[in-house]
C-alpha cells in the first residue's frame, strides 16, 4: 500500500509507531501529485519545498517527543482561505500574485497541531459555483471519471483527496460547496454548524452562510480535522463561545445507531431526482434502520423556496462584500485614468463571468425598489426555512438525504446555464440558510459515480451526524473504494 | 417585473462599477431576467409577521474590550498594494 493512499488516523497511527516519517509520507503525496495531476488539476498552487521543510520540522519535534494531532500530516488548502506567505487567489485573477500576510485562524490551528500544507486547491473563483469550472485558471476533472466535473466549489480539495494528492484538505460552504463535491467525487465533507469555524481570514463571499470544513477520505478523519479548527475565536464575531467536544471520541460512543431518530425529509426526495441517486440513498437508510436507527419521515415544507432565497441572500452579501476588490490596497489594478474607471474597469478585468453575474444579481436585489420585494423577502423565507429546520430536531436527531439530485456530470454540460447550475445545489443551500451543520459520506454509485448520502444535525449537533456517518461507514466499504487513476 | 431592460442592467452595473461590454450586456441582460423570474416564486409565500433573518444563531452584539494590540505593520499592512508612497497606499486623485 501507498502511503499516500493512508487515511489521517491511519499515518497518524504509522509516525506514532515511528514505522514511516512525515517526509516519507509527504514525498509519497508529493509523487503522487507529479503523477495524476496533470490529468486531476486539483491545485492552483503547489509549495513542494515548503511541504518537505515543514515535513521535517514535523519529524524533528517528534523526534524531541512531541505529539500533535495533525503532526506531519499533509494536507491541501482550498484557495478561498488566507495562508500567510503562500499566495492565495480564490481563483481569481483579480487576486493573482496576492501573498497575504497573516494566516487564517483554521489555517492557524492547523499549524499549531503540525500539519504539512502541499498546496492551495482550486475552486470556483470566489467559491461561486458548484463545478469548479469557474475557476479563473483551470477546471479541475473528477479522479473517478476525468470527463466529469469533481462538483463545486471546492472541487480542488475533494478531487486531491479522492486521487490521494492530499491525506485531507479545508475546503469552505457556503451553499454546499463542502457537500457537494465531496458527494461527485466519492470522499466525505462536513459542513459545520455557523459559528463552529472561524471565519477570520476566509475570503468572505456570503458573511452569513461561510463555514470552513474539512474534506476526508474517511469520518474519522474529518472528526480530527474539525479537532483541530472548531472553537471559538475573538477575531470573529459570529463564531460561537461553546465548548469544543472532543469528536475522536464522541463519534465512538453509543451503541450501533440504536433509539436514534432519523428523519426522512419528504421534499428532499424531489421529481427530477436520478433514479440510481435515490434507490441508492433508500438503500443507504435502510441500512442505518439495520443498525437500530428509527427512520422517521419528517417535512420541511418551505424546502422549495430554498433556491431562490439563497442565491438572493449570498448574490446580496457578495455584492458588498467584493466591493473591496477596487485595485488599491492589494490584487490587479486596472488604470482607468481617473480614480471611478480605475475602479470600474479594474474590477471588469479581474473578475469572471459568473462573479460579475453574482455581483450583479445581488446589487440588483439590494438596490433601491427592489429591496423589500428580493433581499427582505428573501430574508422572510429564510427565517421560515430555519423554523421547518426547528421543528423537524424536535422530532428527529438527525436527517438523511441526498446530496444532491444527480450523480457528476460531465464538463461543460451546465456552464452556460446558470439556473440548472445553481439548481444542483437544491439540496444544501437551506442548512446554510438555516445556520445548521451537514455531512455528505459515500453511499453507492450510480452509473459508476458516487453517491454521497448527506446527514443533517441542528445547531452544534457535529457529534449526532458524525457519530451516524461512523457507525454506517464502519458497516459499509464503499469508502474504501479509491478512485482508479 | 422581473424582465430587464438594457438601463436597468447599464444602471445595476454602474451600482455594481463594472465597464461592462455591449456582448456582457447582452448576456447578463437574460441570465438575470430569467433568474429574477425564477426568484419571483419568493413572492408567492405568505410573510405577514414573519421576521426577516439577521443571524441564522441567535447572536447579538459581541463586545470585547477597547484595547491595544499589535497589528499588522506598515510595510506588511502595504506589501500587496498595486502602488503605495510615503507609507501609504496611492491613487488616482479624489479630487480634480
Amino acid at each position: 500500500m501507498e502511503l499516500y493512499s493512508l487515511t489521517i488516523h491511519e499515518a497518524q497511527e504509522k509516525l506514532r509507531q515511528g514505522e514511516i516519517s512525515s517526509v516519507e509520507l509527504t514525498e509519497s503525496v508529493l509523487e503522487r501529485i507529479d503523477a495524476v495531476e496533470a490529468k486531476v488539476g486539483a491545485y492552483i498552487s503547489l509549495q513542494p519545498e515548503l511541504a518537505v521543510r515543514m515535513a521535517e520540522m514535523a519529524d524533528e519535534r517528534r523526534a524531541v517527543g512531541e505529539d500533535r494531532p495533525l503532526l506531519g500530516i499533509p494536507l491541501g488548502i482550498k484557495d478561498t482561505i488566507i495562508t500567510h506567505g503562500v499566495p492565495t487567489t480564490a481563483a481569481s485573477k483579480i487576486l493573482d500574485g496576492f501573498v497575504p500576510p497573516f494566516d487564517a485562524t483554521a489555517i492557524d490551528r492547523l499549524r499549531q497541531a503540525g500539519a504539512v500544507f502541499v498546496g492551495k486547491t482550486n475552486c470556483d473563483e470566489f467559491a461561486m459555483g458548484s463545478s469548479t469550472e469557474y475557476s479563473a485558471f483551470h477546471p479541475t476533472r473528477n479522479p473517478r471519471n476525468l470527463n466529469c466535473v469533481p462538483g463545486g466549489s471546492s472541487g480542488g480539495s475533494a478531487a486531491a483527496v479522492g486521487a490521494g494528492e492530499a491525506l485531507g484538505s479545508l475546503g469552505s460552504d457556503t451553499g454546499g460547496s463542502v457537500r457537494l463535491p465531496a458527494s461527485f467525487c466519492g470522499v466525505v465533507g462536513l459542513k459545520p454548524t455557523y459559528g463552529r469555524v472561524s471565519r477570520y481570514g476566509l475570503i468572505a463571499f456570503g458573511s452569513s452562510l461561510d463555514q470552513v470544513g474539512p474534506i476526508t477520505k474517511d469520518v474519522e478523519d474529518a472528526a480530527i480535522l474539525l479537532n483541530a479548527i472548531a472553537g471559538h475565536d475573538a477575531r470573529d464575531s459570529t463564531s460561537l463561545n461553546a465548548p469544543v467536544p472532543n469528536y475522536v471520541d464522541e463519534i465512538k460512543q453509543g451503541d450501533g445507531l440504536k433509539g436514534i431518530k432519523v428523519g426522512i425529509p419528504q421534499e428532499y426526495f424531489t421529481e427530477g431526482m436520478e433514479p440510481g441517486v435515490a434507490q441508492t440513498v433508500r438503500a443507504a437508510i435502510d441500512h442505518l434502520a439495520d443498525l437500530g436507527a428509527e427512520p422517521v419521515e419528517v417535512s420541511l415544507p418551505n424546502t422549495g423556496y430554498g433556491i431562490p432565497a439563497y442565491y438572493i441572500v449570498a448574490t446580496a452579501e457578495a455584492s458588498a462584500n467584493l466591493s473591496r476588490y477596487d485595485g488599491v490596497r492589494f490584487g490587479l489594478r486596472q488604470d482607468g485614468g481617473d480614480m471611478w474607471n480605475t475602479f470600474s474597469q479594474t474590477r471588469e478585468a479581474g473578475f469572471g463571468p459568473e462573479v460579475k453575474r453574482r455581483i450583479m444579481l445581488g446589487t440588483y436585489a439590494l438596490s433601491a425598489g427592489y429591496y423589500d420585494a428580493y433581499y427582505l423577502q428573501a430574508q422572510k423565507v429564510r427565517t421560515l426555512l430555519r423554523q421547518d429546520f426547528e421543528r423537524a430536531f424536535e422530532k428527529v436527531d438527525v436527517m438523511v438525504s441526498p446530496v444532491a439530485p444527480m450523480v457528476a456530470f460531465e464538463i461543460n454540460a451546465k456552464v452556460d446555464d446558470p439556473l440548472q447550475m445553481y439548481l444542483t445545489d437544491v439540496l444544501t443551500v437551506s442548512l446554510n440558510l438555516a445556520g445548521v451543520c451537514g455531512i455528505s459520506i459515500p453511499c453507492g454509485f450510480s452509473e459508476g459515480m458516487p453517491v454521497g448520502l448527506q446527514i443533517i444535525g441542528p445547531a452544534l449537533g457535529e457529534s449526532a451526524i458524525l457519530r451516524t456517518a461512523y457507525q454506517y461507514e464502519q458497516t459499509t466499504d464503499w469508502h474504501k473504494q479509491p478512485a482508479e487513476l | 417585473m422581473a424582465k430587464l431592460n438594457r438601463e436597468e442592467v447599464e444602471r445595476i452595473a454602474e451600482l455594481a462599477k463594472l465597464t461592462l461590454s455591449d456582448a456582457e450586456k447582452d448576456m447578463f441582460q437574460e441570465q438575470l431576467s430569467n433568474i429574477l423570474e425564477y426568484a419571483e416564486m419568493l413572492q408567492q409565500v405568505d410573510t405577514t409577521g414573519i421576521p426577516p433573518t439577521t443571524s441564522a444563531l441567535p447572536l447579538n452584539n459581541v463586545m470585547r474590550p477597547d484595547e491595544l494590540a499589535l497589528s499588522l505593520p506598515n510595510d506588511e499592512a502595504l506589501s500587496n498594494a498595486p502602488d503605495a508612497e510615503d507609507g501609504s497606499f496611492k491613487v488616482r486623485a479624489v479630487l480634480d
